[in-house]
């Protein structure tokens, strides 16, 4: 009798083989899972520390922030009142803009023109934000004032106009995808009422795409309030309890790089306001990505 | 319809399609508004920089006197730094894709995977900075160096090139890989041989749109702590004395463009903002030929391919 | 060529509500229809029968002019629409205006993400209507029209969507009806729909043409045979036969018409 062949056993080697390589990518999978853990885990940890010095009551409701005085004070609001007024201001920008250019694009536009803005925005959304802070600063902020004379050089004005031109690619790409998205039955329904561009656009096609466009907009707040530079550049670094947008400020963002700008001893209770600011900003951001997650994906299961 | 009935219904239409138009300029007007503000940035730049670019600017240190001083550092530190960048995210981002894609089984776990991937995509990138700061700098004793700056940047830039390699992969029909497996392929190998070559240009764009916005991020590099003033480059292996090691530069102090130009610009004197414009100048070259080479690789990409 | 179509003696030529001539289609290079000529008959059922893609829907939609909407579509020829004799096909005439005097509806019911009330009142705001009680009126004798007002009057403001399939393209033929349309068009309307749901929109097909003239794509040559006085036969972009629809099932002229109602072919 002949030995049975063995081309059909299981090779253990392979088998084993495989696995590693699995185990090997799933690792580098979980480095995602690694990298937010670490951050909560190191927010967390410095901002408990901190929190033992500072009582979180004075934290939110002191109406100063001068940490690094003698007379030390850790009110946020004054750092949240500049994220917010230049977050504001930036709004104000790009969301208007942003859903008229969404708009345009989407159902105006002839296809040539798509083709040629679409790549553009991106382009203009990829420029370092190191570059528009030079830009508010040194051109915007001297332009400005030749129309208000009182501007003063630092302003969150012209940081805040700035961070909403940056922001519109990002509100407009977005809100565009979401209406590209609206099935093209609609349209021909509206148009076939003898609708004209605009009242399908505004009657149809924005009701319609309009969980996907409030993500687009969510996330642009959650851009503008996590933004650095533009700020750190041409905002100046004062913290000012202020909702003026004239006036120059600080806010959670700059606050972190002035602080990072100079050499505080590690372990010190001014080391530590950064990670306090930090996780500030990051619970802040955290609840917009997860409203704009949500939504998108809501709109997603529409269609 | 009678006639009359006809005037008036073409008189709604009218005023109607007016408004039309209308928006159709605003529209325009909209894209305009970002043109020109791309021109006015670009040629603000130009304008004031193009006087300080020459050889002397590219290989001379930062200097006191705004005349003398360059971006050698800074561009040498870029350059080291995104080497870093790409050598560790490159690798990470394209296995955490591919496993997603084509090992991934559909539960819980894999959900928080997902969900992490878009959440960190959207956290700010001064927190990075932070992580860095509490992470590689104190906790693992990286220092303030290249090292640490690469590998923050590295994290950045994970999602991006963890969504571009999972969006490249899924193009890939399911019969490549039915044929593979029915040719008794294993996993890896319908992976090795087929989905990563065939979707190599989709995460070779995802990367070069990753790195260009790695090299223009300041706010985490700040926060980790590198130098405003960096008048040396860091020891190139072999070389001094003590001869240094083969990878001491990466934990040499360094610094890059973004830095070195937020350095500039925060002097009063006009002519360090001259300095700060050149350097930006280069810096926007530099970002928008990445992001260029990734949006014409994708439109090629688009046009070439066939199933 | 087709001519008129044949009637009986003793039967009187209804008016002409439209009429094709030599109308020729072109997506990019490809010539989609080829040199049609065919009568609409005023306040009468014309169906389009023929095998899928035998250009019947594209046919449709150049009498709305839905080909403008997407580029490198190309009309030859002309469709006259009466009483005023306007070349629904001509350069010099809005795509709008036409939409706005022949409504369509769709293959599958598209109603729009509002509720049942703003979905019938659509094409009245759409003009610019505002006084609540004419678009109230309106929208009332629309849906009555459409035989839904019964089942949805005492849930107006809910969305559209949460109809069922036939309730939906109902609403649909409402919203197509509320602006009193000269023509109306229906793109195999009932595709989408359960047995139960084609037998009412058939009935209410019946029933509106006291009120408008229609003009229907089928893929179904009974539906053609049960709701339409006349009926077209198109096959490969051409008209093969146009005619009395008893005449088209019974005594078809031409070969072809023969063999497809016959079941031989398609």
């Amino acid at each position: 009798m002949s030995v049975p062949s063995d081309r059909l056993k299981k090779d253990h080697t392979r088998h084993i083989k495989e696995r590693v390589i699995e185990a090997v990518l799933l690792l580098a999978a979980c480095v995602s899972v690694f990298t937010t853990t670490a951050i909560v885990y190191i927010l967390v940890k410095e901002s408990w520390v901190f929190f033992q010095h500072v009582p979180l009551t004075d934290f939110l409701f002191d109406t100063q922030w001068t940490p690094l005085f003698d007379d030390a004070h850790y009110g946020i609001m004054v750092l949240l009142s500049g994220t917010i007024t230049s977050s504001a201001v930036a709004l104000l920008v790009a969301i208007p803009l942003g859903t008229v250019i969404a708009i345009y694009l989407s159902e105006f536009a002839p296809f040539s023109v798509r083709e040629i803005a679409k790549p553009f925005l991106e382009l203009l959304g990829g420029i370092p934000t190191i570059i528009y802070g030079y830009f508010a600063l040194l051109f915007l902020t001297p332009l400005l004032q030749k129309i208000f004379p009182s501007l003063p050089g630092f302003n969150l004005l012209s940081a805040g106009i700035v961070m909403g031109i940056m922001i519109i690619p990002y509100v407009a790409s977005l809100s565009e995808d979401a209406m590209r998205a609206v099935p093209m039955a609609l349209r021909e329904g509206s148009y076939a009422m003898g609708a004209t561009r605009l009242q399908t656009s505004l009657r149809v096609v924005v009701p319609s795409a309009v969980s996907g466009i409030a993500a687009a907009y969510i996330l642009g707040v959650s851009r503008a309030v996590g933004e650095t530079m533009i700020l750190a550049v041409a905002a100046g670094m004062q913290p000012n309890l202020t909702f003026n947008p004239t006036e120059p400020g600080a806010t959670v963002t700059s606050f972190i790089v002035q602080v990072a700008l100079g050499d505080l001893p590690h372990g010190s209770i001014g080391y530590q306001t950064i990670f306090a600011a930090g996780l500030t900003l990051m619970l802040l951001t955290l609840a917009f990505n997860l409203v704009g997650y949500y939504m998108r994906k809501k709109y997603r299961e529409v269609y | 319809m009678n006639q009359q009935e006809l005037q008036s219904l073409r008189a709604l239409i009218a005023s109607h399609k007016r408004w039309d138009f209308l928006f159709g300029v605003l529209g325009v007007l909209a894209l305009m508004l970002g043109v020109m503000t791309f021109v006015a940035l670009f040629a603000d730049m130009t304008i004031n920089g193009i006087g300080r670019i020459n050889i002397d600017f590219l290989t001379s240190f930062p200097s006191r006197r705004a005349a003398n001083a360059g971006i050698l550092s800074a561009w040498v530190g870029s350059v080291l730094v995104m080497l870093v960048t790409a050598c560790a995210a490159v690798p990470l981002g394209v296995a955490a894709g591919v496993y997603l894609e084509e090992y991934a089984p559909k539960n819980w776990f894999t959900d928080i995977i997902e969900i992490n991937v878009t959440n960190l995509a959207g956290v700010p990138s001064i927190i990075y900075g932070l992580l860095a700061l509490g992470l590689f700098v104190y906790t693992f004793g990286l220092g303030q160096s290249i090292l640490t700056a690469g590998l923050t940047l590295a994290l950045l830039i994970l999602p991006v090139v963890i969504v571009a390699t999972r969006e490249a992969i899924r193009a890939i029909p399911q019969i490549i890989r039915e044929g593979a497996y029915a040719c008794g392929a294993t996993t890896w190998q319908v992976v090795s041989d087929h989905i990563v070559p065939y979707s190599s240009a989709g995460i070779l764009t995802g990367v070069i749109i990753g790195m260009a916005r790695a090299i223009g991020e300041t706010a985490p590099i700040i926060t980790v702590g590198a130098l405003t003033f960096i008048a040396f480059l860091p020891p190139a292996p072999f070389t001094g004395d003590p001869s240094a090691g083969l990878f001491d530069w990466l934990f040499a102090p360094f610094t890059v463009m973004p830095i070195q130009m937020f350095n500039w610009t925060s002097r009063p004197e006009r002519a360090f903002l001259d300095n700060a414009a050149a350097a930006g100048f280069i810096l926007v070259l530099m970002t928008l030929t990445m992001n260029g080479l990734a949006i014409w690789l994708r439109y090629r990409l688009r046009k070439n391919i066939k199933w | 060529m087709i001519a008129h179509a044949e009637h009986d003696v003793a039967e009187v030529v209804p008016p002409l509500k439209a009429e094709a001539r030599n109308l020729s289609f072109h997506y990019g290079s490809f010539q989609a229809l080829k040199n049609i000529n065919m009568p609409v008959y005023e306040r009468k059922v014309t169906s389009l029968i023929g095998p899928s893609g035998c250009g019947k829907s594209t046919y449709l939609r150049c009498f709305n002019r839905m080909h403008d909407l997407y580029p490198g579509n190309r009309y030859d020829g002309t469709i006259e629409f009466h009483p005023d004799r306007t070349d629904l096909l001509s350069k010099a005439v809005d795509p709008i205006e036409v939409r706005m005097r022949i409504s369509m509806v769709f293959q599958k019911p598209n109603p729009f993400p509002k509720s049942i009330y703003e979905n019938v009142a659509y094409g009245l705001r759409v003009r610019g209507e505002s006084a609540r009680s004419v678009i109230d009126d309106k929208v009332e004798a629309a849906l009555k029209g459409a035989a839904l007002w019964g089942e949805v009057k005492d849930r107006l403001k809910e969305l559209g969507a949460n109809l069922s399939g036939g309730q939906q393209q109902r609403l649909c033929i409402a919203r197509a009806l509320a602006t009193d349309p000269e023509l109306l068009l229906f793109d195999e309307p009932t595709s989408a729909l359960d047995p139960i749901a084609t037998a009412n929109i058939e009935e209410l097909i019946s029933e509106l043409k006291e009120r408008v003239t229609i003009l229907i794509v089928t893929h179904n040559m009974q539906q053609a045979a049960r709701i339409s006085d006349y009926t077209a036969y198109m096959y490969l972009g051409e008209m093969i036969e146009f005619g009395v629809t008893d005449q088209i099932f019974i005594k078809p002229r031409r070969k072809e018409t023969e063999d497809y109602i016959t079941g031989r072919f398609g």
